[in-house]
């Protein structure tokens, strides 16, 4: 049993970048924006995290600084799209150059090294005592972090705000017919604005995630793809908070395997491999099933 | 008094006066009809009124007073409400969504039983047939477009405008729209009803604007005009609305379609011939079936099924080359993506898929003096209007666009013409023209499979009719056998019953 419970904790665990990288997709793209760049949103939030956390003392103040400077880089990259109108998937792939280079570059400034900052203060996993022993469900409160709370409150927050209150009816249908939308006099663009802030700021948080819950220092790249499988789950999950959840679930079965099967003799590089296998083929079979917004990409003046 | 009253509106877009100092009058209470052309200033004009654009110069009053539209919103504040061509509806939301979208009562939560009585008192007051509950894209057109007037309702419109609101209706679909716009009329709104069809507007209206070229060419009542002086105002010289058929010499068929599955969900296959010297219509609402078939003998989309005879030879499975080569000259739907390219020059759009011909090719170069020779001999044949072959394709007025294909595509001796939609988006002028041309054709013993949305077009021209719905055959007959009223009801999917299917 307990084996169980360290395997779903290491999945739990596993799964919070992931699923909040689905939820900025999800955000971002209910409205119609192509979005990307959810690596290099979560790239720049690992190293805010980290560098905020340096120079406060304090892994939460990192944190907040994270979403804070996510959200800025929503903002931009909203601009980018919205008011310049430049082609969004372009946008996409810059911002995800860039965040590479830019922490790169400010990584040097900061600690005078390549490749790694110095170790800062960061978020330790705890464990429920007596909690943590129930069967299955013990997964939860076993060495987790408080950001697989946040990330099921922000689940949850995000669904109803789409599916029960009229602002989410609203952002739902600029995603399918924003032209719609905007002759029923509802400001289009100011949805999306916020949108990408929002979509940014939870993508710094999952950067922080990475940077300071599973570390306690920045390494160029460390995202690793996870934003890109956020946005596979985004599309597995059929664009919806609670899919986001669930395929990021699946994802993180994926990659919580990985690290089981380093006993068995099977090249570690295929083991490596494993998440990303099983991204490509979800998106192989579901991805043409499920309907997306029938207006991404599309703008109104 | 005045519902509405524009003065000296004037509105330019780039070097085009699209309203020329425009003053357009409607009364309380009336059913007004704004007649033009495409591309005379009435969506321009209407489109001003309801805030979308702003006028350079001019004034409006609305019952009286003036106002200041900047946005859809002021529009609404003012009572006006506005169903455009191209529905504004958010397909996978639900009818009471769509209705309510933007003005939905309650605080932030939604509260669906609050909204459902709201909207299905506005229903049943006005006697719409509607579930609520139905997901918009599950709707046929008729019933979208009553999705949209209800919105203008719920927002309190009383001026309502429709822009073009016929243009994708069958006949019983405008008989019920008519009907509609009439009770709403008894209960104190106004209608302004933006259309180019003539035969609607003296059925419906209380009084008439014309427009031509951004300017007010006419103001009358309908009971003192008809369509004749209407049609001559609307294009600025007399025409003939009716084109008359000759007689028919039908030869051998050139076109045979057997078994062919359009739609997935078709629970019956296709199979239609055409023979030389005939023109066989395909009527329909845009949907049942027509861009496939039109894919599925021109080669875009493969045949899984059946079979495709072009004057015996199978081409099921050859590619469009292939069965160009065979003696298929086609007009596309949809122009723009599947005819033409935009900034080539004429000359080049001309060559499109024919640049295989011997005369067009010299050593694997493409040979321009033979070319611009054919494209201006087709060009001055159609009387196309072109400042000179060098320039964009792009930059003609659809007509003049429509005459350059025809003309490519006939000039080549097909025997057989795939011809789509030919007169969608075009001006009296060069629809007269088209139609010209395809009789001509079938004179000179083409086959022509003639497919449109104009239910007159179809009836003018084709001397066999076959309706298309849901994928299916639902009604196959000669010509003048029918009224248009009983196409209309096979359009929407009343069995043939036994008669020449």
């Amino acid at each position: 049993m307990a084996d169980i419970n360290n395997f779903l904790a290491l999945m739990l665990q596993l799964s919070v970048p992931i699923v909040l990288g689905a939820l900025c997709g999800t955000i971002a793209e209910r409205g119609g924006i192509i979005l990307l760049g959810v690596e290099g949103l979560m790239l720049i939030g690992a190293f805010a995290g980290v560098a905020g956390s340096f120079f406060t003392g304090s892994a939460f103040a990192g944190a907040v600084i994270s979403v804070l400077a996510g959200a800025f880089a929503g903002w931009l990259y909203a601009l980018f799209c919205l008011k310049w109108k430049a082609q969004q998937s372009v946008v996409g792939v810059g911002i995800n150059l860039f965040a590479s280079g830019i922490t790169a570059v400010m990584l040097k400034a900061i600690w005078h090294t390549e490749g790694m900052s110095d170790s800062v203060e960061a978020f330790s996993s705890f464990t429920v005592p007596g909690l943590s022993k129930i069967p299955v469900i013990g997964a939860l409160f076993y060495e987790q972090s408080p950001y697989l709370y946040l990330m099921i409150l922000i689940t949850a927050a995000a669904w109803i705000l789409f599916y029960r209150t009229k602002y989410g009816l609203r952002y739902r249908a600029i995603g399918d017919q924003p032209y719609a939308v905007q002759t029923c006099g509802v400001p289009v663009n100011r949805y999306r604005y916020i949108a990408m802030m929002a979509s940014g700021a939870i993508a710094g948080l999952a950067g922080s995630y990475l940077s300071l819950a599973q570390n306690n220092l920045f390494v160029t790249d460390m995202v690793a793809g996870r934003g890109f499988m956020g946005l596979a789950a985004n599309i597995f999950g059929g664009w919806n908070p609670i899919g986001s959840l669930g395929a990021g679930m699946v994802f993180a079965v994926a990659q919580a395997t990985r690290f089981y099967l380093t006993d068995f003799e099977i090249p570690s590089q295929i083991v490596q491999m494993l998440p990303y296998v099983v991204t490509l083929l979800i998106l192989l079979f579901v991805g043409k099933r499920v309907k997306g917004p029938e207006a991404l990409g599309k703008l109104v003046d | 008094m005045e519902a509405i009253k524009m003065t000296g509106i004037v509105k330019c877009f780039g070097r085009v006066r699209a309203n020329d100092g425009i003053d357009f009058t409607v009364n309380e209470q009336e059913i007004h009809c704004l007649l033009g052309e495409n591309g005379t200033g009435k969506s321009t004009l209407m489109n001003i009124l309801f805030g979308l654009y702003h006028q350079d110069e001019g004034e409006i009053f609305i019952h009286g007073k003036k106002a200041a539209i900047s946005n859809p919103n002021d529009a609404y504040e003012l009572g006006i409400g506005m169903v455009h061509q191209h529905f504004m509806l958010v397909n996978q939301l639900t009818v009471l969504e769509n209705i309510i979208m933007g003005k939905e009562p309650g605080g932030l939560f939604l509260n669906k039983k609050k909204c459902e009585e709201q909207v299905s008192g506005l229903v049943e007051k006005f006697g719409f047939k509607i579930n609520l509950q139905e997901k918009v894209e599950n709707l046929s057109v008729g019933m979208r477009q009553r999705v949209e007037i209800l919105k203008t309702l719920y927002r309190g419109a009383d001026i309502v405008i429709l822009d073009e609101p016929t243009a994708v209706l069958t006949p019983q679909e405008v008989d019920e729209l008519f009907k509609i716009l009439r009770q709403l009329k008894k209960d104190g709104k106004t209608i302004v009803f933006i259309t180019h069809k003539l035969n609607e507007t003296m059925a419906l209206s209380d009084r008439i604007t014309v427009l031509r070229k951004g300017k007010v060419v006419c103001r009358c009542n309908t009971s003192e005009t008809d369509e004749k002086e209407l049609a001559a105002k609307m294009v600025g010289r007399s025409v003939e609305t009716v084109i008359t058929k000759k007689g028919q010499i039908r030869g051998g068929v050139v076109m045979e379609l057997k078994n062919v599955r359009l739609l997935k969900k078709a629970q019956e296959t296709v199979s239609l011939t055409v023979h030389a010297g005939e023109i066989l219509g395909i009527a329909g609402v845009d949907g049942n079936g027509q861009q496939e078939l039109e894919a599925l003998i021109i080669g875009n989309k493969k045949m899984k099924e059946g079979s495709l005879l072009i004057n015996g030879t199978e081409a099921r499975k050859m590619s469009v080359k292939e069965r160009k080569k065979l003696g298929i000259g086609y007009i596309p739907s949809d122009r723009h993506k599947n005819a033409m390219i935009a900034d080539f020059s004429i000359a080049e759009n001309f060559l499109l898929g024919y640049q295989d011909k011997p005369q067009y090719n010299s050593h694997g170069f493409i040979n321009y003096a033979n070319l611009r020779k054919d494209a201006q001999e087709q060009a001055d044949r159609f009387e196309t209007k072109l400042a000179g072959l060098d320039q964009p394709i792009g930059q003609l007025s659809g007509g003049n666009q429509q005459k350059i294909i025809l003309g490519r595509e006939t000039s080549h001796d097909p025997s057989f013409m795939l011809v789509a939609q030919p007169v969608r988006g075009l001006d009296i002028g060069a629809i007269e023209k088209v139609h010209r041309t395809l009789l001509e054709l079938k004179e000179q013993g083409k086959a022509i499979l003639l497919i449109s949305a104009e239910l007159s077009d179809i009836m003018n021209l084709s001397d066999r009719i076959a309706v298309l719905y849901e994928g299916r055959v639902s009604a196959l007959f000669e010509n003048g056998e029918y009224t248009k009223e009983e196409i209309g009801l096979f359009m929407t999917g009343k069995s043939a019953g036994g008669k020449n299917s």
